[in-house]
């Protein structure tokens, strides 16, 4: 399968009073033609402020892309022009947020939000154009769309609202869409509709999807790949079946098990002790230093190299090291 | 809607009244009457006078004439210029009043809101603190100071604009001016303000993630929004302006309404206080009907009528 995007060292900060934040540093990935990438992490640890850099999304000044490229087909988006990027977003790449009860704008009917994108970007009458939106409303399965079209987003309930919206995305066929926490707004059971029909459009259209989240449970539903983030640093990447069964990094593992389950007989969560650093002035070595029950001398020194334990799974950190392997199996790993 | 605008109705009519009533009680409140001033008219002739124009029935006859009076719209002759009718008078005067006042408004409405989009965009920019500047200015420096300045300046000093009446375009520049700067400062900051808010909304994130232009995010998405708190004070700036008149007309010696209305109270000449205080009220009220009727058409979420909600 061939690469669609590849994002390489991206470095991305903000300028406050307070000094220059420092919210990603140096993210590695790749994403294939039809593959959905989850992005997981903490709040902060820099997973949106990646995805809204591959939109060119990020609010400039005060943010920046300091360094690094994301390649899109071939074409480096940190270098395109703003105009050459109207031409890229929703039509290549698209969006969708987490909130939808605040992504739609209350004074423009459905049909107009919906169409809008498709009149910028495709040379068609205002007939093609509601054609396609109505395809676009019974492919998210939006029940009677010809008089939904009409109505305004009050009209519309949490989860139709978040089908809009994810018809809104797709409207101009895109390779790539970025889900933004596209389900952490709505009700449990909206949420597995809503779910179901990223499935169902990845089947239909091939779409390539980024899945930003911070529920694991969404995760595992359907995700590929999983890409772990911590404090601006991808820290562990691997498939569905390597994060959740051959954690290697002890925050994937921290992660994994502070999620409550039910067949396992533990009466308590474990919760990952302390907080993520500050990203003002972020450590030198492995900013899980601080948290890690494994934690070495060298692991607040120095930053470590990726190890790859397969071709689809890389992991940053010391106890993959030749040198540290004593030490892992001493202190063993929990379930 | 039909049942909303007739109870709409009713109530204006109940205002007009509670207005007229006021007036009318003030009027009366004032010591003297038309005929006294320093004049030596003999008594015979006072009387007679206060008779051909009912002052000397009892209040509450002199009330219910007014009352019809305004019910037909006859407001009859003015005591001081018996020549033309109180009609008469408002027919010259409102023309040249709306003119005025119109030109004013649309001025500071759209300067206003231009202002404001331009400052909100470039915030905390050169040009953002040169527009809020201008617009603290505006607000602080009242009408009348701003049009005897304008004057100063434009026409005693440097002579390139009329510094008075009204008859041609150019003679329009100084008092608009005048009258328009305080309503749009206002207007520009409340832009800017509400722009700023919208502009950080989901929805202006949405419309960038479709790749729509700049121009569109602005006036299709943001200034519908933006413009929600500038409708909700458009009735009490129109109130503003209306007065501005009266006192820009004065200075500017243009023969609107509001030299009547300010003369017609020196003298007290009744059916001209009358007639131009419910030609005043009558209009104030139905513009805040008209802007009530545009907050439902910007945003689809008020209903004017409960029924249409349910």
């Amino acid at each position: 399968m061939d690469k669609i995007l590849e994002v390489k060292d991206l470095h991305v900060t903000f300028k406050t009073y307070g000094g220059e934040v420092k919210a990603v540093r140096g993210v590695n990935f790749d994403l294939k033609k039809g593959e959905t990438l989850a992005i997981v992490g903490e709040s902060g640890c820099g997973k949106s402020v990646t995805s809204n850099s591959i939109m060119r999304l990020i609010p400039t000044p005060p943010g920046r892309i300091a360094n690094g490229s994301i390649v899109y087909r071939g074409r480096d988006l940190t270098t395109v022009s703003e105009k050459e990027m109207r031409t890229i977003r929703g039509v290549d790449i698209s969006m969708i947020f987490q909130d939808p009860m605040t992504a739609l704008n209350p004074t423009l009917t459905i049909g107009n939000q919906l169409t809008e994108g498709l009149k910028q970007h495709k040379d068609i009458s205002g007939r093609e154009a509601k054609e396609r939106a109505l395809e676009m409303m019974n492919l998210v399965g939006i029940p009677s769309p010809e008089e939904r079209l009409k109505q305004y987003p009050h009209q519309f309930s949490g989860g139709m609202r978040q089908r809009v919206v994810i018809a809104m995305a797709l409207i101009c066929d895109p390779d790539l869409l970025i889900a933004d926490e596209p389900t952490t707004a709505l009700d449990v059971t909206i949420q597995a509709q809503i779910l179901e029909l990223f499935g169902k459009i990845q089947e239909r259209t091939g779409v390539s999807i980024i899945l930003i989240t911070h529920d694991l449970g969404v995760v595992a539903k359907i995700a590929d790949r999983i890409a772990v983030m911590y404090a601006g640093k991808i820290i562990e990447v691997g498939t569905k079946r390597e994060i959740f069964y051959e954690p290697q990094h002890p925050y994937t593992k921290g992660l994994l098990n502070s999620v409550p389950r039910l067949d396992i007989e533990e009466d308590d969560l474990i919760p990952i002790d302390g907080t993520p650093p500050d990203l003002f002035s972020p450590p030198q070595g492995c900013p899980f230093t601080a948290r890690c029950p494994f934690a070495m001398e060298v692991c607040d020194k120095v930053y470590p190299d990726s190890a790859s334990l397969s071709s689809t799974h890389d992991v940053d950190c010391w106890l993959q090291d030749q040198r540290a392997q004593l030490v892992s199996t001493m202190a063993g790993t929990r379930k | 809607m039909l049942r909303y605008i007739a109870k709409r109705f009713l109530i204006m009519l109940v205002t007009i009244l509670i207005i007229v009533t006021l007036t009318f009680v003030l009027m009366h409140a004032i010591p003297g009457s038309p005929f006294n001033q320093e004049r030596g008219t003999s008594e015979a002739v006072q009387a007679n006078l206060e008779a051909h124009y009912h002052l000397d029935e009892p209040m509450y006859i002199q009330y219910l004439l007014y009352l019809k009076s305004i019910v037909t719209f006859d407001f009859g002759p003015s005591i001081k210029q018996p020549t033309s009718t109180v009609n008469d008078l408002l027919g010259r005067g409102f023309p040249i009043s709306l003119e005025l006042g119109l030109v004013s408004v649309i001025v500071a409405i759209i300067s206003g809101i231009l202002l404001g989009i331009i400052a909100a965009l470039r915030h905390n920019g050169i040009i953002d603190y040169a527009a809020m500047a201008i617009a603290v200015l505006g607000i602080s420096i009242p009408n009348f100071i701003l049009a005897t300045q304008l004057i100063q300046s434009f026409a005693v000093t440097w002579k390139i604009l009329p510094a008075a009446t009204w008859s041609s375009p150019k003679h329009m520049i100084l008092p608009v001016i005048a009258l328009a700067t305080g309503p749009m400062a206002i207007i520009a900051r409340l832009t800017r303000s509400s722009m700023l808010e919208v502009l950080t909304q989901d929805y202006i994130k949405m419309a960038r993630a479709k790749g729509l232009s700049p121009y569109k995010i602005v006036f299709k998405h943001a200034l519908k929004n933006a413009l929600m708190p500038v409708v909700t004070i458009l009735g009490t700036l129109l109130a503003g302006i209306l007065t501005g008149t009266f006192v820009l007309e004065k200075i500017f010696a243009i023969p609107g309404m509001g030299k009547y209305f300010v003369e017609s109270i020196n003298n007290r000449d009744y059916p001209v206080i009358m007639g131009t205080t419910v030609f005043y009220s009558a209009f104030l009220i139905i513009m805040l009907f008209l802007v009530d009727i545009a907050y439902g058409i910007l945003d689809p979420r008020i209903k004017l009528h409960k029924k249409e909600a349910e």
